[in-house]
């Protein structure tokens, strides 16, 4: 099922001549109402009338979310206050949140790539989902709700926690889908093994599943003990929230709803614009958004888009799952090394996450490798053989996939420092000579 | 028969085996043997002690990695071919042996403490021919 054919099916020269005059209008709006871009623009010397097609997109200047802070809450904004219908904001880690806007029309955007979204997992106005991501400033879910309701299908707002409840409602509304993040899914899903529920009274057969990282592993457990199908949906507040981009039944990466969102992959060092098929920094424009149109903003997550054709029909690009953060990226010996890579060949080799840590060096001019990791209860073995074995393995497995030669070091647990119960993750000793 | 060893990881720091030490003294714990595996990297330390249990506990608390591991401790002549004919019985009933390591006890004996994959069938073929095991009760002699 495909909610809107004309715009997930659209040939793409079609889709580039729609998405080339989107933009042109975008800028003219911008323009004439931003003046942070109005001034970025003027200083590159663009007037609006110099952007004709998307292919001009690449001339124009990046947005981040450090322009957002210094122009909260709402210096970026195209509108007035009184367009104005709804506010949410993600709460940083570091700093002020950052604050972003819907007009009336926005409200309606979102909620129409949300449908679409959910019509790729298979809902339907049949269907009872249970929207069990947190509503409130994050966007997860009243974004959710909208496009659920947009479809027809049947709303629970229930929320984030309160499990038992959850399982309750499970049982006796008989939900068919959920949406919320795939760790609360996990964790639900334990709960209903673990109550013993009948299995027969859960009727569950799809889940919408982001706002975090996951890997296939988890997607396998939670289908597992859901008996659900999994599937991957991906967004920012900061382009619209959930529904920038969701899998379709035969999950081979999230289409982008590119008529309202145009993805760029770009070299994060360079900025430059790379080709279909490369790893780089994902970057969007939000062409269709009237309260907080951003200009080829930079998400920070690392992946590729892939533009052939995909068995369900939609001509939509393809992004995959995000390997990391360009802000994580370190260059050793010239290749591109993300810390979440490491971090993927550990959990497939052990149950639980390990603590590890990437030392970067330099001897003899040339840059080393050596990757940390703690020897928790699930790795260590009395046996020599044992542990060299294990030793060997994730460094082969690690060399790989990293495309580079990385030595390990096996080391006690509560060995590698932790800060305010986040890990560090990287010492690039290379920065402090 | 089964003796419980306490194994625990070790980076090779200077000074990391004395904290260790300290730890089993503060607890009043008594070390009757042990042995280390060391690699350039890391070492593993194999202990022999009356409180297996309280041991791991303590150790865990600090933040070592540590574990349990079933071995068997042989009591043998401390003499001549004491060794060899031991090892010659469990060679020959085809049990084979991860680590061993031996200490000899002051009154004319010697144990060797063996881990084996098989550690049921090893107790079975030495005592098919009458030879001493150690048994949990003994530890706080040796
Ligand atoms: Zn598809």
């Amino acid at each position: 099922m495909i909610w809107n054919e004309h715009h997930e099916c659209m040939g793409r020269e079609q889709l580039a001549s729609l998405q080339g005059e989107r933009l042109r209008q975008m800028v003219e709006r911008i323009y004439f109402n931003v003046p942070f871009y109005r001034q970025k623009l003027q200083e590159m010397g663009i007037e609006p009338g110099d952007v004709r097609t998307v292919d001009d997109l690449r001339k124009l200047p990046f947005t981040t979310k450090q322009d957002l802070r210094d122009n909260y809450p709402f210096g970026l904004f195209a509108v007035p206050q009184s367009d104005v219908v709804r506010f949410h904001a993600s709460s940083g880690t570091t700093g002020k949140s950052t604050v972003v806007g819907y007009t009336h029309n926005d409200i309606l955007m979102w909620s129409e790539v949300v449908a679409r979204s959910l019509t790729m997992a298979g809902v339907t106005k049949h269907d009872i989902i249970q929207v069990a991501y947190g509503y409130g400033l994050f966007t997860g879910g009243l974004g959710l709700h909208y496009g659920a309701e947009k479809v027809g299908a049947s709303v629970i707002p229930i929320s984030g926690g309160n499990t038992m409840k959850q399982l309750q409602l499970l049982e006796d509304f008989g939900s068919t889908a959920i949406a919320c993040t795939p760790s609360y899914a996990a964790f639900l899903g334990e709960s209903i093994r673990d109550a013993k529920l009948d299995p027969s009274k859960i009727k569950l057969k799809a889940g919408i599943f982001g706002a975090e990282p996951w890997t296939e592993q988890m997607r396998t457990e939670i289908q597992q003990l859901l008996g659900i199908k999994a599937y991957d949906i991906y967004g920012l507040s900061e382009v619209i929230g959930p529904g920038v981009s969701m899998e379709c039944s035969f999950q081979k990466g999230m289409h982008i709803f590119e008529d309202h969102f145009i993805p760029e992959i770009i070299n994060p060092e360079t900025g430059e614009v790379l080709p279909y098929g490369e790893l780089g920094e994902l970057v969007f424009t939000a062409v269709t958004k009237e309260a907080l149109p951003l200009l080829r903003y930079r998400t920070r997550d690392l992946t590729r888009l892939h533009v052939d054709r995909c068995e369900c029909g939609r001509t939509l690009v393809r992004m995959e799952k995000c390997v990391g953060r360009s802000d994580d990226m370190l260059i050793i010996r010239g290749v591109n090394v993300f810390p979440s890579q490491v971090e993927s060949v550990l959990l497939e080799m052990s149950e639980t996450r390990p603590h590890y840590l990437l030392v970067v060096d330099r001897q003899n001019n040339l840059d080393t490798l050596e990757i940390q990791v703690e020897v928790e209860d699930q790795f260590f073995s009395d046996e020599v053989k044992v542990l060299e074995g294990l030793r060997k393995r994730i460094s082969g497995n690690l060399t790989s996939i990293l495309g580079l030669h990385a030595s390990v070091r096996l080391v006690e647990p509560g060995t590698i420092e932790r800060s305010q119960g986040k890990a560090q993750r990287v010492v690039d000793k290379r920065k402090l000579s | 028969m089964i003796i419980k060893q306490l194994s625990v990881f070790l980076e090779n720091r200077a000074g990391r085996l004395t904290e260790l030490t300290g730890i089993l003294y503060d607890n009043d714990i008594n070390i009757s043997a042990f042995s280390i595996a060391d690699t350039t990297d890391f070492g593993i330390l194999r202990v022999i002690t009356g409180k297996p249990e309280l041991a791991e506990k303590v150790l865990k608390e600090q933040g070592f990695a540590v574990k349990i591991t079933d071995v068997i401790g042989m009591v043998m002549p401390n003499k001549p071919g004491g060794l060899h004919k031991a090892l010659q019985l469990l060679t020959d009933n085809g049990i084979s042996i991860e680590y061993m390591y031996a200490f000899a006890s002051g009154d004319g004996r010697a144990t060797a403490v063996i881990r084996t994959d098989t550690p049921q069938k090893a107790i079975e073929v030495l005592q098919l021919h009458k030879m001493e095991l150690l048994k949990t009760g003994d530890v706080y002699q040796v």
